[in-house]
């Protein structure tokens, strides 16, 4: 019992570096605009954030510096794309690759480092309550922001002004164009914002998650953040909960471990991954389903006056 | 301030000075990263684009580089032109080269020099396997191949660990994760002796000038490109679209699993955890930098080698990072895509945005 609360205290946090850079993603995606450098900004993020932890001390401004880098990191694709109309998925490409390679460069003297002493957290004095204690309630407060932000952006997206004006662009880039909104201006802020949170999973995940720099130690989840926006259909809540399962399957393996389960630890490494491939294949099979929730103009370039 | 123009036809002076000026300003960016680093940059940069061509020996050592990427790249260029965004080369690349690993163990006393023919080919049908799930699941389910094609990535590089880690462990290793070392007879051969540059190099010519063929010589390579610029005319035509999608996947799965082959029976000669070295990812910005034409690959091939080159001769001469490699890889594809807007469109001045665009 006590360690299924552990696998879903696990869970949650894994998930969590998995819902921030998905709903990143999502805003980006909602405005018509495909960022394939996930992975790249999140790299970078990560170093950007473990550097910082190591030389001030907070995490509250790693998560800042992580979150500024992950920015810079989608500005340089923003510029690209939105403004010099270069191909989509090759900026974002180039970003990916781009971003693992500097940060490679920029953490070498950081692999060593360790951070300071890892606080932990006991919420509402429930953290000693059996099972829903250790599983619920003793999470560093950016695992409950992320709900909240899950939550806050659902407001946005469906309830404010500026939320409509963000899903038109990626709807119908040409009406909101003669309305006269800025469409270029807004998809550079989405992008802007999507990197922000993308920058912030990735300092959450040095930081706070592993705590430690690896090179190229985000393994794949800024794709699995990609294919999580995909299989929520676009909406922020099914963004988290995907997040939540995905954390589960990348936790399942050290469970499955601890009980002793006699299968290589490989075999299970591949889990998360071969899980992402199974999922996409199950919501894909209807091409109907996902043309009708896709942002009808996503990936499309947009460019007025041609 | 300056303004997009678009240009009445695409600039063909444009696009072949595009990636000389893309590289001209990777240069300058390296330059003032040298500089930045404290290190003198004209050392640093002669590393990179005078050192791995200086000799006879050093285009040797750079053909060992530039082999796998000319084949992984030739085979990303058939898929990009077919619109179809095959990322996991490094996967097919790595089955690859456990299929031909498995055929290279099977080498005993008696066994012949044909077997090295073996070798390839099983690289080949791994590679395609590997992509052949991507183009299926792609076909049947409608899939992402982006997506699809990366987590097959990580899956195949756990196969490796699996697999050296475990049942082809060389047992007389001293528990290295490694398999035996294989038979010499399964040697992949050299061009000339003393240096390191093998058969590959004929075989990735070879693949240029059939690449070259395939692409603008032939029906099906005619229909893929048709596919990838414009699907509604593709479809008026009659081009079958799954036609396109499965060649253009076992296409390049099999170049990049016969690179996979090449490495695995030649400089390695035998599996280890570090059979993926990033020729897979590198290879997606050398078939863009060389404008997705097998020549243009080739000299693209050979200028992202001389990267490889250069970041391990900073690292033992310099002391700075190998990783550099990555960046200077990412910064040309960078400063590429943002020249190559130039074919489409012109740099215009506009003093002001109330004066407007010129009639």
């Amino acid at each position: 019992m006590n360690e299924l609360a552990l696998l879903i205290a696990a869970s949650l946090n894994a998930g969590t570096v998995l819902a921030l850079a998905g709903i990143g993603l999502l805003i980006n995606e909602r405005s018509g605009v495909l960022n394939l450098g996930a992975e790249g900004m999140m790299l970078v993020a990560a170093i950007a954030g473990f550097a910082t932890c190591v030389h001030t001390g907070s995490d509250w401004l790693a998560f800042g510096a992580g979150g500024l880098a992950g920015a810079l990191m989608a500005l340089i694709f923003g510029v690209l794309v939105i403004g010099l109309n270069t191909n989509q998925y090759a900026s974002g490409l180039a970003l990916s690759l781009f971003g693992g390679g500097f940060s490679a460069f920029a953490g070498i003297r950081y692999t060593q480092e360790k951070l300071p002493p890892r606080p932990s957290f006991d919420w509402l004095g429930l953290g000693e309550v059996p099972f829903i204690g250790p599983a619920l309630f003793k999470h560093h407060p950016m695992v409950y922001l992320a709900v909240v932000l899950v939550i806050g952006l659902t407001w946005f997206l469906y309830r404010s002004r500026a939320g409509l004006v963000l899903r038109a662009v990626g709807e119908s880039p040409e009406s909101a164009h003669a309305l006269g909104y800025s469409v270029r201006g807004i998809r550079l802020l989405a992008v802007a914002v999507g990197g922000a949170l993308c920058g912030v999973a990735g300092a959450y995940l040095s930081v706070i998650y592993t705590p430690l720099w690896v090179e190229g130690m985000t393994a794949g989840k800024g794709w699995i953040a990609l294919a999580l926006t995909t299989f929520a259909t676009w909406r922020p809540v099914r963004v988290l909960l995907g997040a939540y399962l995905f954390g589960g399957v990348t936790m399942l393996q050290f469970f499955l471990q601890g009980r002793g389960v006699e299968i290589a630890s490989q075999w299970l490494s591949m889990l998360p991954y071969v899980s992402t491939i199974v999922v996409l294949v199950l919501i894909s099979r209807n091409p109907t389903w996902i043309r009708v929730n896709m942002p009808a103009s996503l990936g499309k370039a947009f460019f007025p006056g041609r | 301030m300056f303004k997009l123009e678009p240009r009445p036809a695409p600039s063909r002076w444009m696009s072949l000075a595009s990636p000389l000026i893309a590289l001209l300003c990777t240069v300058l960016i390296g330059t003032v990263m040298f500089a930045a680093l404290g290190k003198p940059p004209l050392t640093g940069l002669s590393m990179f684009f005078f050192e791995p061509i200086k000799s006879a020996y050093a285009w040797a050592e750079l053909s060992v580089k530039a082999v796998p990427l000319v084949l992984i790249a030739l085979g990303l260029a058939v898929c990009f032109r077919g619109n179809l965004w095959n990322i996991g080369a490094e996967g097919q690349f790595v089955v690859g080269a456990l299929a031909a690993g498995w055929v290279a163990m099977q080498a005993g006393p008696g066994t012949s020099r044909g077997i090295v023919v073996a070798i390839l080919l099983a690289g080949v049908l791994g590679g395609m396997a590997w992509a052949g799930v991507v183009a299926l699941l792609r076909d049947r389910f409608n899939a992402s191949e982006i997506l699809v094609s990366l987590m097959l990535v990580y899956v195949a590089e756990m196969l490796l660990s699996w697999l050296v880690y475990g049942p082809w462990k060389d047992p007389a290793g001293y528990n290295f994760p490694q398999t035996i070392t294989f038979d010499a007879v399964t040697k992949i051969p050299r061009l000339f002796s003393g240096v390191r540059a093998n058969i590959g190099v004929l075989i990735a010519l070879l693949a240029t000038a059939l690449a070259w063929a395939f692409l603008f010589r032939t029906y099906r390579g005619f229909a893929l490109q048709v596919g990838g610029l414009a699907p509604a005319a593709a479809r008026y035509a009659g081009f079958s679209s799954r036609t396109a999608l499965w060649t253009a996947l076992l296409v390049s799965g099999g170049m990049a699993g016969l690179a996979g082959a090449l490495e695995a029976a030649g400089p390695l000669g035998q599996l280890t955890p570090y059979v993926p070295a990033g020729y897979g990812f590198a290879a997606i910005i050398v078939a863009f930098v060389g404008r997705l034409h097998p020549v243009g690959i080739v000299f693209s091939a050979v200028l992202m080698s001389m990267f490889y080159i250069g970041g391990e001769l900073a690292q033992s001469r310099l002391g700075l990072p190998k990783a550099l490699t990555g960046v200077f890889q990412g910064l040309l594809q960078f400063t590429l895509l943002a020249c190559d807007t130039l074919i489409h469109y012109r740099l215009r001045w506009v003093r002001s945005a109330a004066a407007g665009a010129p009639a």
